[in-house]
């Protein structure tokens, strides 16, 4: 086991070299020109060639590509993610200021799925082909069809309509003022959760019927085992190997990647601002949130790895 | 087993939920300014940094401005935008050579910090304009050209003498973002102003979170006593249109100062009434297309007063005012100001005319006798929905009744300004937008040398033209030779296809009292007059 997570964690270092360097080129190549930007060349005015110059200094631009990355490189080496060129602030303090709306969302949206998607589609599974099982069918299909951005704007539209009130506009952290939080964080919380919780619920109730079909549960059924013990003792812990996986991927999602979302209910994520980075060409902050998520994917995938070895005891990550 | 009437209870339970976080509101309209409150707008961008001298933004200057003052300012009830009040200035003196400005500056007005502000301060901060360190950028340096020098001879004297005459001189000095700053702290680092936020403005700045919120709370010294009425403001920075519409539609904002679309106003007006006020003005922006003079058959005046007067802006102007951010028809300067062109005097325009059906034969046979019958182009638009690509549509459609091809070719707004700056266009959607309404600082964009020249034509009497009206001290010779300079630009050469004017619209809760539009989104943003009726 030692040995296993000292080898995933090194394989760790060149993934994310692979995706620092990547991300570096690909802000270089696409066009576009934070100087210009700076400047609002972007709303038609004209821009003085010496200033575009100077704001290039300014911000490190006019130096050789090589340089740049050995600098970004550097830094990185040393904890340190740079400077955004925008504001002129660390990139981890503009970080610092999203992550726990993004946190909050994230774990929030997960506790609502996992809560609702495994009891259902263990329902779902146990009561194959009954109504219980089309009413989950249909309430998870309708989750995946329908992108949550959309779900999210029926929600403000209904709460403007009806009730001529929309969320709050400010993140309030809930140790500060918890029922300002609520009232602002619901809303996405549901939204969120309901597309992640009608993917689970599927991947969770075609596992377990899979798991259900296979020769050992047979023989628990003939052993006269109840069956809640069955399904839940048995067959579940199996199940759920799949359903542990998608989880973890969808929460690392939920962090960076909530853009449309975090943009309808005006909430100052941190897929918010990649995106606004990514607009400002702003590559010192895309940089570093790229390579966070990285980060994320790739720990999250690790504690997921390693949580099969409690689910299914046959997997020990013993070399050969 | 089911127990009847569970459904019920759940969804009872679901609009109860509902209701217990949706707080009451309500609002008291009052008739006199009243203090107190804080005003929530909306800030559709972010800004770069917090340095007025450098930034071309309203996305800086709406959250920045109620911060500063400037030494002269537009009249903030006047909507045309073109009356200049003193701001930091008490008084001034023109010469009668018009080329030495004197003004007296406001004594005992504080910095945020406490300190007195003095002409020292003013000096300071043009000189930071007009003559920046190296490594400061200086958006606006272009415009003070004329300056000969600035001298602060006493705390409450500033001199600014010209090389020559310029009447537009007194609109250059009134430039929102021409914020006052502290001469010391400018002295110890000419770079501070763009990461903080210090001056002698209603208001004091709070703090600035990227992607979410700027607040400032109200300056209780400041120097003009009573104001500002508000206790502070909260501007929210929301790209998305439709939240901002959802924001002010919630009551969570009051105001956004940029505009929203004809169907924002009238969705916002049908579903709240009177909760909503809706303000509308011509906007200092105009939009057209460019043709490339470098390229054939557009060095061809034949074929660019062809495409002139295909265009019926008469209807156009009907139909798109509808959908999108613009309306007026107009000349070169923004409807209903001092130096517009007179309904007349337009009408006789290449283009502006009310029979279309002649003016579409003319362009037919001006494309024939060009040898241009046949004519096909892309058309360079900007991948931004408002209003370039309803424009750009319409366009298409315009052309398409005088026999000519075109094609759309919609690009990312970098990719846009890389076709026109290389010139890798032959017709090019483009707008220049400006703030305050005064020829010199509008017209510009149409001289040989302008930076944004971006047809690449070369029209020297345009250009003496240009020199000749801004150092003219005879108002109706300025306008007569203004005259001679659209004609010249729209109906003579054509180096510009103008479409229309932008058309401001700002619906707001009815409880922002104080506020007027102006033909500028940079304008009118101090805020210091602005109260809540509530």
């Amino acid at each position: 086991m030692a040995s296993y997570l000292a080898k995933r964690l090194l394989l760790i270092v060149p993934t994310l070299l692979g995706v620092a360097s990547l991300v570096f080129v690909i802000m270089r190549v696409i066009p576009g020109d934070v100087a210009l930007l700076i400047l609002g060349g972007d709303q038609g005015s004209h821009i003085d060639p010496q200033q575009l110059a100077a704001v290039r200094q300014q911000l490190g631009l006019d130096q050789p590509l090589i340089v740049q990355f050995g600098v970004w490189m550097w830094g990185l080496l040393h904890f340190d993610l740079g400077t955004s060129l925008w504001t002129g602030r660390p990139v981890v303090e503009e970080l610092l200021i999203r992550l726990p709306l993004s946190l909050e969302l994230a774990v929030l949206a997960t506790m609502i799925s996992v809560l609702i998607s495994i009891p259902l589609g263990m329902l779902a599974a146990v009561r194959q082909d009954t109504w219980v099982d089309y009413v989950v069918r249909v309430v998870s299909i309708g989750g995946l069809a329908v992108p949550s951005f959309w779900v999210g704007i029926l929600v403000i539209l209904f709460l403007v309509l009806f009730f001529g009130w929309g969320p709050p506009l400010l993140f309030t952290p809930p140790w500060e003022d918890p029922w300002a939080n609520l009232q602002q964080m619901i809303w996405p919380v549901v939204t969120v959760g309901y597309r992640y919780a009608a993917v689970t619920t599927r991947m969770t109730r075609s596992t377990l019927l899979e798991v259900l079909r296979e020769d050992y549960i047979r023989t628990a059924w003939a052993k006269g085992l109840a069956q809640k013990a069955i399904v839940i003792r048995h067959a579940l812990k199996n199940a759920m190997l799949p359903v542990i996986t998608l989880i973890g991927t969808e929460f690392a999602f939920l962090i960076g990647g909530l853009v449309v979302t975090e943009t309808v209910f005006t909430l100052n994520g941190v897929g918010r601002f990649v995106v606004d980075a990514v607009a400002h060409r702003d590559y010192p902050v895309v940089q570093a949130l790229v390579f966070l998520i990285a980060f994320g994917f790739v720990l999250v995938n690790l504690l997921v790895d390693l949580t099969y070895a409690w689910f299914d005891p046959r997997i020990r990550y013993q070399e050969r | 087993m089911r127990r009847p009437g569970r459904p019920s209870f759940a969804v009872l339970t679901c609009l109860l939920l509902v209701a217990a976080l949706v707080p009451a509101a309500g609002a008291a309209p009052d008739d006199k300014p009243r203090a107190g409150g804080e005003l929530v707008f909306i800030v559709a961008a972010e800004p770069p940094s917090f340095d007025a001298h450098r930034e071309e933004t309203f996305a800086m200057l709406h959250p920045g401005a109620p911060q500063y003052n400037t030494l002269m300012r537009v009249d903030p009830f006047d909507r045309t935008g073109t009356k200049f009040v003193g701001d930091l200035a008490e008084s001034w003196t023109i010469s009668a050579d018009r080329r030495t400005y004197t003004f007296k500056v406001r004594q005992g007005v504080k910095f945020h910090d406490g300190s007195l502000m003095t002409s020292r301060d003013v000096k300071a901060s043009y000189d930071h304009i007009i003559s920046p360190p190296p490594g400061v950028v200086s958006s606006r340096k272009a415009t003070y050209q004329s300056v000969e020098s600035l001298d602060a001879p006493a705390p409450d004297t500033v001199v600014f003498r010209l090389k020559y005459p310029e009447a537009s001189f007194m609109a250059a000095l009134a430039s929102p973002w021409n914020w006052i700053y502290k001469a010391d702290i400018l002295a110890r680092d000419p770079r501070w102003y763009e990461k903080n936020v210090m001056g002698t403005g209603p208001f004091k700045f709070v703090e600035y979170v990227r992607g979410s919120h700027w607040i400032a709370k109200k300056n209780p010294d400041y120097w003009d006593k009573g104001k500002p009425y508000l206790d502070g403001f909260r501007a929210i920075f929301i790209p998305s249109s439709s939240a901002q519409v959802a924001a002010v539609r919630g009551e969570r904002a009051h105001i956004q100062f940029r505009g929203f679309t004809p169907a924002d106003r009238d969705n916002l007006v049908s579903a709240v009434g009177k909760k909503i006020t809706v303000q509308e003005s011509p906007w200092n922006c105009s939009i057209g297309a460019t043709p490339n003079e470098q390229k054939k058959p557009y060095d061809d005046k034949r074929v660019r007063r062809a495409l002139t007067l295909a265009l019926d802006r008469w209807e156009g102007s009907k139909a798109l005012s509808r959908i999108a951010l613009i309306k007026e028809v107009a000349g070169i300067q923004v409807p209903g100001t001092p130096w517009a062109t007179p309904p007349a005097e337009l009408e006789k325009l290449a283009g502006y005319g009310r029979d279309i059906t002649a003016a579409r034969a003319e362009a037919r046979r001006l494309l024939k006798e060009a040898g241009a019958e046949n004519l096909s182009f892309t058309l360079v638009n900007r991948a931004v929905p408002q209003p370039y690509e309803p424009f750009g549509i319409w366009l298409i459609d315009q052309w398409r009744q005088i026999g000519v091809t075109v094609k759309h070719s919609v690009l990312e707004t970098s990719s846009w300004f890389q076709a026109l700056r290389n010139g890798e266009f032959e017709v090019a959607v483009t707008a220049p937008c400006n703030s305050i309404v005064e020829p010199d600082l509008d017209i510009h964009w149409f001289l040989t040398t302008s930076p944004v020249n971006y047809g690449k034509h070369k029209d020297t009497v345009m250009d003496d033209l240009y020199a000749r009206q801004s150092r003219t001290l005879d108002p109706d010779e300025r306008r007569r030779l203004l005259r001679q300079f659209e004609k010249r630009l729209y109906d003579e050469e054509i180096h510009f296809i103008m479409g229309f004017q932008w058309h401001r619209i700002i619906p707001h809760s009815s409880k922002v009292r104080g506020w007027t539009i102006m033909p500028s989104h940079f304008l009118n943003q101090q805020l210091d007059t602005v109260w809540l009726a509530e």
